[in-house]
């Protein structure tokens, strides 16, 4: 990223759209190792804190009438399991709590990362290629415990015709193996282009300030709405490949 | 001068990188459009297929997003 940032003071721009995504450290202004605690360490922890919060807090006074905070966490699960039992079926119930996880923590750094000022976690490849690559380890390692070499039929489509099926256990091996790498790159691409347009369009400010004001509340309102559609997407495919691990036969 | 215009090959390739955005659009649009023409058809089938809606939309958006990795590649990594 600093590459492009110079780039664009050679040209003379005066916002830097891309400057957000920075990682420095919190105290100081020493170099980032590998344990320095820097903004991302921060907004992250912000993350925990705030599902901490939703659902340790909010079911903590539990009624049969809900509270506020109750009913969203109560929602959050009824939504996720009702997306789990749908898309892996009723074995892929057992592991709920993966999915979970991983939807809270993107939901919400995603939606962190929409306040003025804050930082988005997931706006990192480095970030979610880990998400995402733990998710294809998984259910990789998954497919071969409970099904030994017979999870290699994922590739072999014995419903097409016999001729077609070399190519198309091509064609499955290739999209496998990219699995992760559009897994990851989809939700940091979707986080890092719309804050980057934000930010394009606030730099109009001062030249057509009416029409940036306009153009900044609509590509907000459509950010709301990426943030939660990335992580749902990101959830949803997640039981696709928990499916396939579990039932590699078509 | 001859790095010169390698970067400029590569700047003019992320450019037009950019045009599998469109690719990506034309995809998103006719799964969604499709899912709404059958949905308005028989509304009552259709809250249980929401959720494939989604996991087209993600397929077809994926080659959009290598356009975008191709993009990137070209900017930072040639």
């Amino acid at each position: 990223m600093t590459e492009q940032t110079s780039g664009a003071d050679e040209g003379g721009l005066v916002f830097h759209p891309m400057d957000q995504f920075r990682v420095t450290p919190l105290f100081g202004d020493g170099p980032v190792g590998t344990f320095t605690v820097t903004n991302v360490t921060l907004w992250m922890g912000l993350t925990v804190l705030c599902i901490f919060l939703l659902l340790v807090l909010g079911t903590s006074r539990r009624s049969l009438i809900p509270s506020r905070i109750q009913s969203i966490g109560e929602l959050a699960y009824g939504f996720i399991f009702k997306m789990v039992e749908d898309v892996s079926g009723k074995d892929g119930v057992k592991y709920f709590p993966l999915i979970m996880t991983l939807f809270l923590f993107i939901v919400f750094s995603n939606f962190l990362g929409l306040l003025p000022g804050a930082f988005t976690t997931t706006s990192h490849i480095a970030v979610t290629a880990v998400l995402a690559m733990g998710v294809f380890l998984f259910v990789t390692i998954l497919g071969f415990i409970k099904h030994g070499f017979g999870f290699l039929s994922v590739f072999w489509i014995s419903s097409a015709p016999l001729i077609l099926r070399p190519i198309l256990a091509l064609i499955e091996v290739i999209s496998y193996f990219v699995r992760p790498l559009s897994h990851s790159i989809r939700l940091a691409g979707n986080m890092m282009a719309g804050h980057a347009v934000i930010k394009v369009f606030a730099a109009f400010i001062a030249v057509i300030s009416p029409f940036s004001v306009i153009a900044i509340t609509a590509i907000y309102a459509l950010e709301v709405l990426v943030a939660f559609i990335q992580a749902y997407v990101f959830a949803i495919l997640t039981c696709v490949y928990l499916k396939d691990a579990l039932h590699p036969h078509h | 001068m001859e790095g010169d215009i390698v970067q400029m090959g590569a700047y003019i390739g992320a450019g037009l990188a950019c045009t599998g955005m469109g690719g990506a659009a034309v995809g998103v649009g006719h799964v969604v459009g499709n899912f709404l023409s059958g949905a308005l058809r028989n509304p009552s089938a259709a809250a249980g297929q929401t959720a494939t809606m989604f996991i087209g939309i993600a397929f077809a958006e994926a080659l959009g997003i290598f356009s975008f990795l191709v993009a990137l590649l070209l900017m930072f990594a040639v």
